[in-house]
């Protein structure tokens, strides 16, 4: 058993909205990170993953707000802290954050080189500029990114070189965590593998302790990622290794969202993609019960009445159902079985 | 629709630039309901009277009904309202030249005042150092203060038909009073007059609708040529584009100031009325519009429903009319509130120049400005025949500016504060 | 065998150049191109490779430089505006984002009541009108009386995909041309929206060209595969042959820089 990097014990977040309305958009979420392994988050849009992101750090800012819950990094628990602590000692530091569409966020006034001496001075390091141009400079090396970067303007990069770039940024204060939200959606594959690359490569460098990455795309995070957490509607409703996730799915919708997966390899071309019918409930209002029953094939009326938590199984694997494990497995047996003939 | 326009007037800005500027409105549609004279009409022999209510002093005097009060303060009134400053100081420095300490001596309390003078004074005393212009000029004051505090009254006097000669008819005493409600000629001025005798208030709301109406048709002529233009240049592109934008560039490079002055010149003072001027100043700024309307739609034109409109065959009118134009609405109604207040602006421009609008017919702010610069009202000290008009010219103008960044606020979301 | 079956759309040589002198841009490069009658054909290729000028060229929304389109055997000829209307009876597109594909200021029953105008049908009665409409809002699995008189804003993403795929239910044209129809949709709803398609083509006998970025998704879903790199075709063949057995280079790193689950996915190429 490795140190644990990151342990979240039911945090629930909350958005309060232009007309005072209450919105969970994390619900009750509990997850653990090791030291040396790295955590995937999958789910659609408007699942609560990138909320999940940002309130992982601990930083808190209207219309976001902190409900109840605990966050433990490497034994200390930042759950209720100041914000401008948080900003001081856990942001950059502990914990380190890539939002969705951070290369387009550069300063574009400002070299990469320059960045990164405001990077230092933010987090009160006491480096001259000839130390902190050293250090940027070994550390890009050996991220495998070309020095000459440093001088350069965001505009005059490539998406892909600007994405490794702010990668290679937020890790330089050596966090603990690292979190990485759809780091890769908006490049071309070519600069998608070599983004990938660099992420799995930076547990090994020492740049890094542990990794969360949150994405949409099943494939990406099978390839790169220990262990996966299926979310729907704010809450987890499976996880277990990244193996079990996609190949043996327990949740419908985690069965459903792995039945949807296209990889261009021989195959695919008989397998028939499983769709699901009905859009994800409105946070406002959530259902009581099961929030997957609207839209299960396997509901029953006790679903919408008794709302679940997390079935925990030896292997070390959980789901969020009312049915058990055998229950499910035989239900999909059957319909396997059904599709077949 | 319904939605935008909550939203529009949810906006703090557009709300009180909006109340303004209606409040402007009424006032030009109520204003003439209720005074009913001329605004041109020359009311006054003289120019510049100052703002007041003027009282008939013949009508008060032959008034039917006359009242009898005493009041207290009406001697110390009438001595304080007849001593002029420089007269005190006079008081005081005899007083003080007399023996009388100087920290006793109050010049604003005239009643202390007067009661040492009187008790003091002598003619036939002689200060030191004082010549005898100013010895005089004490006996003047000494003898019209003591006409004031007489209680004698004015006697009222008129020529016999018969004999010709001067017959007392009335004596007005210092008691007498005349309620000013029942006196036949009584005029209220708030503003005073102009250079001309004509009644500022009257003119300057008579003003306001002229120019408004102005800056209307110069915003609508603009905003209608430059949309049409920039839907044209931008959806067609093209040849149709390169000719439109031609002339856009030859239109903003020329100054448009410059421009208006050489129209307005060689139309002559005959032919420019306001709604001639207002489509000349429209005809002179729709380039701005053109060029923003235009840069809109060529991003609009690429757009995913407007090749579908394409794909469900409509024609390029239809597709100009019902898919670019709604888009670009909103920008449109900011630009027009904007060609009006500056369309009112130039106009105010012009005329101080001369070379506004007719000066005979109506009135226009420019115009008003103008008689104020050249009878040389601010140097003379007649804040009243420009000072008014100025703060309407700021008022339009702000409120209108204001609701222009409510409505941007609405339609562009990032703008939100 | 593409000689035996039926060319319903071709381009030979067709080029499309934006700009001049220096700032020649050439999107399509002298392309060749043969559609045969019901087959479902992808475009594959990155953001820059030309696909969407490519398939704004086949559409008719652009006009091309050089080069020339052949529809059903004879030469295309849109410089009309009635000429243009008669193409579009049998050439129809969805794009990409269905938020943009709707005119925000009109009520969606005019989108379907567009479609119903232009096969001619301006003159029918009101109720036969709705009839249409109900059908083919029950083709695609929305009910015409939940949508009606609402606005596009008033809908989710996947209801105007749909409504989208129901305008084409409406206007039944001989070839559809698909612009990356799911790259915004949820992956659940993706195969809803595919399966769709294909029923349509199947009732209709529509020929499918659909445009994307994703591999995987072009193979899944088609027959033949173009592979487009900076304006002009690399590779085209049988999906499998193209995805399966890439002869060029070009196609091979492109398949190796997907993500893969069955197969191992080799990092060490980039």
């Amino acid at each position: 058993m490795n140190k644990v990097m990151l342990e979240v014990r039911e945090l629930t977040t909350k958005y309060i909205t232009r007309f005072r309305e209450d919105v969970y958009a994390v619900d009750h979420v509990s997850l653990k990170v090791e030291e040396g392994k790295s955590l995937g988050i999958a789910g659609e849009s408007g699942c609560g993953k990138s909320t999940l992101a940002l309130s992982l750090m601990g930083y808190y800012f209207a219309p976001l707000h902190y409900t109840s819950g605990e966050i433990i990094i490497d034994g200390r628990n930042i759950s209720k802290m100041d914000p401008d602590d948080i900003r001081k000692s856990i942001l950059g530091t502990e914990i380190a954050y890539i939002p969705q569409g951070a290369m387009n966020s550069l300063n574009p006034t400002l070299k990469i080189i320059h960045f990164i001496e405001d990077v230092f001075q933010a987090h009160d390091q006491y480096k001259s500029k000839q130390e902190i141009h050293e250090f940027a400079r070994q550390a890009f090396g050996t991220l495998g990114l070309p020095a000459e970067v440093l001088q350069k303007y965001p505009v005059e990069l490539s998406g892909g070189m600007k994405q490794r770039t702010v990668i290679a940024v937020s890790v330089l204060l050596f966090p603990k965590v690292l979190i990485a939200d759809e780091p890769s959606s908006a490049l071309d594959v070519t600069s998608q593998k070599m983004v990938i690359k660099m992420l799995k490569n930076l547990m090994k460098d020492g740049f890094i302790k542990s990794m969360i990455f949150i994405t949409h795309e099943l494939p990406l995070l099978y390839n790169v990622t220990d262990d996966i957490m299926v979310m729907y509607a704010g809450q987890i409703v499976e996880n277990g290794t990244a193996k079990e996730a996609v190949f043996d799915p327990l949740h419908p919708y985690a069965k459903g969202l792995m039945g949807s997966i296209i990889v261009p390899e021989s195959g695919l071309r008989d397998c028939k993609l499983t769709a699901i019918p009905g859009v994800p409930p409105n946070l406002k209002n959530p259902p009581s019960g099961c929030r997957f029953a609207e839209r299960c094939k396997y509901v029953i009326p006790a679903c919408k009445a008794i709302s679940v938590g997390m079935r925990d199984l030896e292997s070390g694997r959980a789901f969020r159902c009312i049915f058990t494990e055998n229950e499910l497995r035989e239900a999909y047996n059957k319909e396997a079985c059904q599709n077949a003939r | 629709m319904k939605h935008t326009i909550q939203q529009v007037f949810r906006s703090g800005k557009f709300l009180f630039g909006f109340v303004i500027f209606i409040a402007l409105l009424l006032t030009t549609f109520l204003y003439p309901l209720i005074i009913r004279y001329s605004p041109l009409e020359i009311i006054a022999q003289g120019t510049f009277f100052p703002p007041g209510i003027y009282v008939s002093t013949y009508d008060s005097i032959n008034s039917p009904t006359k009242y009898i009060l005493n009041l207290d303060e009406a001697a110390a009134n009438r001595i304080a309202n007849k001593l002029s400053n420089t007269d005190r100081q006079a008081l005081k420095d005899w007083l003080v030249a007399d023996g009388i300490p100087e920290e006793e001596i109050d010049i604003t309390d005239t009643a202390n005042l007067i009661y040492l003078w009187t008790n003091n004074y002598d003619p036939n005393l002689d200060v030191a150092g004082m010549t005898l212009a100013k010895s005089r000029y004490y006996q003047r004051l000494d003898i019209s203060l003591k006409g004031i505090l007489s209680t004698e009254g004015v006697i009222i006097a008129t020529n016999n038909p018969q004999t010709g000669i001067l017959e007392q008819t009335g004596v007005v005493n210092q008691s007498d009073y005349v309620n000013i409600n029942q006196v036949a000629n009584v005029r209220v001025l708030p503003l005073g007059t102009d250079n001309f005798g004509r009644d500022v208030l009257t003119e300057l709301v008579k003003a306001t609708t002229v120019s408004l109406q102005i800056g209307l048709v110069a915003g609508t002529v603009a905003t209608l040529i430059g949309l049409s233009l920039g839907l044209l240049a931008g959806y067609v592109g093209g040849l149709m584009d390169d000719i439109i934008m031609f002339f856009t560039n030859i239109f903003t490079v020329i100054p448009p100031f410059v421009l208006l002055i050489l129209i307005s010149f060689s139309i002559g003072q005959e032919h420019r009325g306001p709604f001639t001027i207002a489509v000349v100043i429209g005809f002179t700024s729709w380039y701005w519009t053109t060029r923003a309307v235009r840069a809109q739609v060529i991003s609009l034109r690429n757009r995913d429903h407007v090749n579908l409109s394409k794909l469900s065959g409509h024609s390029v009118i239809h597709i100009i009319i019902a898919d670019i134009l709604p888009y670009v609405a909103s920008y449109v109604v900011m630009a027009f509130i904007l060609q009006i207040s500056s369309g009112i602006l130039t106009e105010a421009g012009l005329s101080i120049l001369g070379l506004g609008p007719r000066t005979t017919e109506v009135p226009t702010l420019g115009l008003m400005m103008q008689w104020a610069m050249i009878y040389q009202a601010q140097i003379l000290g007649k804040w009243w025949a420009y000072f008014p008009v100025i703060v309407v010219i700021a008022l339009i103008t702000f409120s209108m500016n204001l609701m222009n960044t409510g409505l941007d606020q609405v339609f562009n979301p990032a703008l939100r504060d | 065998m593409p000689d035996e079956k039926d060319k319903c759309l071709s381009a030979s040589g067709l080029t499309k150049v934006f700009g001049v002198g220096s700032q020649k841009c050439v999107a399509v490069d002298h392309v060749d191109f043969d559609l045969c009658t019901n087959d479902v054909v992808s475009i594959v290729g990155e953001s820059g490779s030309g696909k969407t000028t490519f398939a704004k060229l086949l559409l008719g929304l652009i006009n091309p430089t050089e080069g020339e389109v052949y529809f059903q055997g004879k030469k295309r000829d849109i410089r009309t505006q009635r000429k243009k209307r008669e193409y579009w009876k049998n050439i129809q597109a969805i794009f990409q984002d269905p938020y943009s594909s709707y005119n925000i200021f009109n009520k969606i029953d005019s989108v379907l009541l567009d479609c119903i105008y232009m096969r001619g049908g301006r003159l029918l009665p009101n109720a036969k009108k709705v009839e249409l409409m109900v059908e083919a809002c029950s083709f695609v699995n929305l009910k015409y009386e939940e949508l009606t008189n609402k606005y596009p804003f008033e809908l989710s993403g996947g209801q105007m995909q749909r409504l989208m795929i129901a305008r084409i239910f409406l206007l039944k044209p001989k070839i559809l041309l698909a612009d990356e129809p799911t790259s915004m949709i949820d992956a659940c709803s993706r195969a809803t929206i595919l399966d769709m398609l294909m029923q349509l083509r199947t009732e209709i006998g529509m020929t499918v060209i659909f445009i994307t970025h994703d591999i995987g998704l072009a193979y899944y879903v088609s027959d033949v595969v173009y592979i487009m790199e900076r304006g002009k075709f690399v590779e085209s063949g049988s999906a499998d042959a193209v995805i399966l057995t890439p002869r060029e280079p070009y196609t091979q790193r492109l398949i190796s820089d997907v993500p893969k689950i069955h197969e191992a996915w080799d990092l060490s190429t980039v």
